[in-house]
């Protein structure tokens, strides 16, 4: 995507914070009017609500836009290659899917585990960063507390966590329908969805995240990674998982 | 035995432009090594102590992952660097190990084509292999540090498809990569000497 047509989508984006209550996320986006791929491809790319310089030093401008642009890009696609023969998969929510993998037609399974995840994912993934995120506060502060041993501790253990995801994988923190927090990896582009789980937030260890700046050293980027977090979208994701809306 | 890092049996340098000084480098000096050194302090005090790597790889599967993942690499990688070489690929091959390709998977191009699609295929980080198994060769992939010795096949080729092997070079462009590897860097030699030692 050039800068100039996604300038063209932050202006027509309804906001971060309608996706995350819609229940159907992908609708919510693809019945915006700029949006070329409307009609009969149903997923759709949720454009940056940020530069993709906005990160920087710690997440460089050449990642994020190849981290969206090409491989968030490339889930999408795929996914609505698939929606061509499998219509249905498009029609239900994200969660209802990706939530009966088994009711996904085999020959196409394995895909759709692979790539609505990363859509899912990555999804999540720019929605819980932003510039001047600011500091974990209210219901979600108290739960950390609570549930992760405070805000320092939750952070030494998720980036262990995140290390230890030998190979590609993602790190996450689960929130279940009482807000109880907790700390899980997942290979690849599995989401806990998949579980009937449900992240309140988490991190990319896929090796692209981080590579043009961090190459082999990933725990320097889970550290620096807690400068992206934008803890006001993370809040209401708190809010939303404990009232069921949670879209993704 | 205890894990140690060969110097690579080429310069930095002798893989570009298909793959550069700086991929080496890091591949080489900072994730072999830390596959190498994770493997040593994992090792001591197991049962595995002393045993050889092949037997290291095979008994620790399934049974001691962290101790597998580093010891697999090690093994994958050990490999890796001399699977390749300056000037590689092209279409002279030994001529036993090209009449085996042939026979079992229809001829040099078809094997070229389905090496690197199963590369492709593999989601997430990875490899894809050439490999004997019953005597007959065949192409497969894996997750993360597994290899065919482990699932009782002796690799003869393998590509490393995790992203630290392509991703300064190529970005997300793995096909790239790939068509590069067969084409440019494929040791023929080494792959018929690990064959001569299959069959
Ligand atoms: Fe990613
Ligand atoms: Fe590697």
């Amino acid at each position: 995507m050039s800068s100039m047509s996604r300038r063209h989508l932050m202006l027509v984006a309804t906001g971060i914070a309608a996706a995350v209550v819609a229940p159907r996320l992908a609708f919510a986006q693809a019945a915006a009017p700029a949006t070329p791929t409307a009609g009969n491809a149903p997923f759709i790319l949720p454009p940056l609500t940020y530069p993709v310089t906005a990160f920087e030093p710690h997440i460089d401008a050449k990642t994020m836009e190849i981290h969206h642009d090409r491989h968030h890009a490339a889930y999408v696609a795929n996914m609505n290659n698939f929606a061509k023969d499998t219509p249905v998969i498009g029609e239900k929510p994200l969660v209802e899917v990706l939530g009966n993998l088994n009711s996904v037609p085999d020959a196409i399974r394995t895909g759709v585990r692979n790539n609505l995840g990363g859509h899912a994912n990555h999804t999540m993934f720019w929605q819980i960063m932003g510039p001047n995120g600011g500091k974990p506060e209210g219901d979600v502060l108290a739960a950390i507390d609570r549930d992760l041993g405070g805000l320092e501790k939750f952070q030494t253990d998720f980036n262990a966590a995140g290390g230890r995801q030998f190979g590609s994988g993602w790190v996450f923190v689960i929130v279940d329908k009482d807000g109880k927090l907790s700390i899980e990896t997942r290979p690849n582009q599995d989401n806990p969805i998949m579980d009937g789980k449900r992240a309140l937030m988490g991190n990319d260890v896929w090796e692209h995240a981080y590579y043009l700046t961090y190459q082999n050293r990933r725990a320097d980027y889970l550290k620096a990674w807690w400068n992206t977090v934008n803890w006001t979208k993370v809040g209401e994701r708190y809010a939303a998982a404990k009232a069921g809306t949670l879209a993704v | 035995m205890t894990f140690t890092l060969p110097n690579l049996p080429y310069a930095y340098d002798a893989l570009a432009p298909h793959m550069s000084k700086e991929t080496l480098e890091f591949h080489h000096d900072k994730h072999h090594q830390a596959y190498v050194t994770n493997g040593n302090n994992l090792l001591k005090g197991t049962e595995f102590e002393g045993k050889s790597l092949e037997e290291i790889v095979k008994g620790s599967f399934g049974k001691n992952a962290a101790l597998f993942n580093n010891a697999g690499q090690h093994y994958n990688h050990l490999h890796f660097w001399n699977w390749m070489k300056p000037n590689g690929g092209g279409d002279k091959l030994p001529g036993r190990l090209e009449k085996k390709i042939t026979e079992d998977l229809g001829g040099l191009e078809k094997f070229k084509t389905d090496f690197a699609a199963a590369g492709v295929g593999q989601f997430g980080s990875g490899w894809a292999w050439l490999s004997v198994k019953n005597g007959k060769l065949e192409i497969s992939k894996t997750a993360n540090g597994e290899s065919p010795l482990v699932h009782g096949a002796t690799p003869i080729l393998g590509v490393d498809v995790w992203e630290h092997s392509y991703y300064i070079d190529y970005r997300n462009r793995r096909p790239d990569y790939l068509k590069a590897f067969v084409d440019h860097l494929v040791n023929w030699e080494y792959v018929d000497e690990q064959f001569g030692k299959a069959v």
